[in-house]
């Protein structure tokens, strides 16, 4: 059992670099993929958009696809106010995107199967959130506590819910990724662990071959669920950044 | 029973939640399907709703998946 979680440790892969409140600081496994996503999709974006060609290539028509999803995406959830923060949802979805893809690479550590990555995001995104309502709606941004055309008697318990139901947001954004990423890791390794287990089991040793087939098509489906969770996260950040421009 | 047996135990308890995220997610993929059925021209307008929908229901089934993990590891 103990093994399960093993592929998701941290751990230093450099002599401590200082030290913060007593603590060693080192560069770590976490903090290189991080890096290697940036890179990965700051490389895919500026090279692939460098021929600016009006018939684009494979790699430009990648680029291209990308952004038109996240573009129609943030048009459509957010509105069209929401143009100004399109960067922000962007640089969420590619990042996302390519920590999850990263993780999907043998022996590599997927760094959105740590709540706190994902916790981090998400508590940026309600900073900028909280902010954009209350400058542009001032005070009256608290409104979007009290649902319009709601009887005397139910504002209050509808404050209580409301306020919770916003607060819950980012716990709720991050824990959805990290689960997913950990639980689709983890089927992973239950079924490779089958394989091995079988393998060594005489006469049966020809039905290894099952788990291995059931385990290539999780892959696949692995490398959707990848897609899917950064688009989903950048959908609801959309979502909650629609109720700060527009109230609702 | 020992505490090892509980904790196995627990774990396996905390996901008889899955099944209520089990029922939703066929409810909502059936409402998507019935509604392509319907209207397929406008199929691109529900994939947005339907994975929101999907997201939403799917916290469900993970919150079940952590706590089990939790009760496990913690």
């Amino acid at each position: 059992m103990a093994s399960l979680l093993e592929e998701f440790e941290i751990h230093p892969i450099s002599a401590p670099l200082f030290s913060l409140g007593g603590h060693p600081v080192a560069f770590t496994n976490s903090a290189l993929f991080m890096m290697l996503a940036i890179a990965a999709c700051t490389l895919l974006m500026v090279a692939a958009m460098r021929p600016q060609a009006v018939v684009p290539g494979r790699w430009q028509m990648l680029a291209e696809k990308i952004y038109d999803t996240v573009a129609d995406m943030v048009d459509s959830s957010a509105g069209e106010k929401a143009r100004p923060f399109f960067p922000f949802i962007f640089s969420i979805f590619t990042f996302i995107l390519f920590c999850n893809l990263f993780g999907m690479l043998p022996g590599s550590l997927a760094v959105t199967s740590h709540i706190i990555v994902n916790l981090a995001i998400a508590l940026t995104l309600f900073v900028v959130i909280l902010i954009t309502g209350f400058v542009r709606h001032g005070t009256h941004f608290l409104k979007l506590f009290v649902p319009s055309g709601v009887p005397v008697i139910m504002i209050l318990p509808m404050m209580i819910i409301e306020f919770f139901s916003f607060i819950v947001r980012p716990f709720s954004l991050s824990i959805r990724l990290f689960a997913n990423m950990l639980a689709g890791h983890i089927l992973l390794q239950v079924f490779a662990g089958m394989v091995a287990g079988l393998l060594t089991a005489g006469w049966l040793a020809g039905l290894s071959v099952l788990p291995m087939l059931a385990n290539i098509a999780i892959t696949g489906f692995e490398f959707f669920v990848a897609f899917l969770q950064a688009y989903i996260y950048a959908v609801l950040a959309s979502v909650y950044l629609r109720d700060a421009i527009e109230m609702h | 029973m020992d505490d090892n047996a509980m904790k196995l135990l627990g774990a396996g308890v905390a996901m008889i939640g899955s099944l209520g995220a089990g029922i939703g997610l066929g409810l909502i993929f059936s409402a998507w399907i019935s509604a392509i059925a319907r209207n397929p021209a406008a199929e691109s307008k529900f994939s947005k709703v339907g994975f929101i929908g999907f997201a939403v229901t799917e916290l469900v089934l993970l919150m079940c998946f952590v706590i089990s993990i939790m009760i496990l590891k913690g």
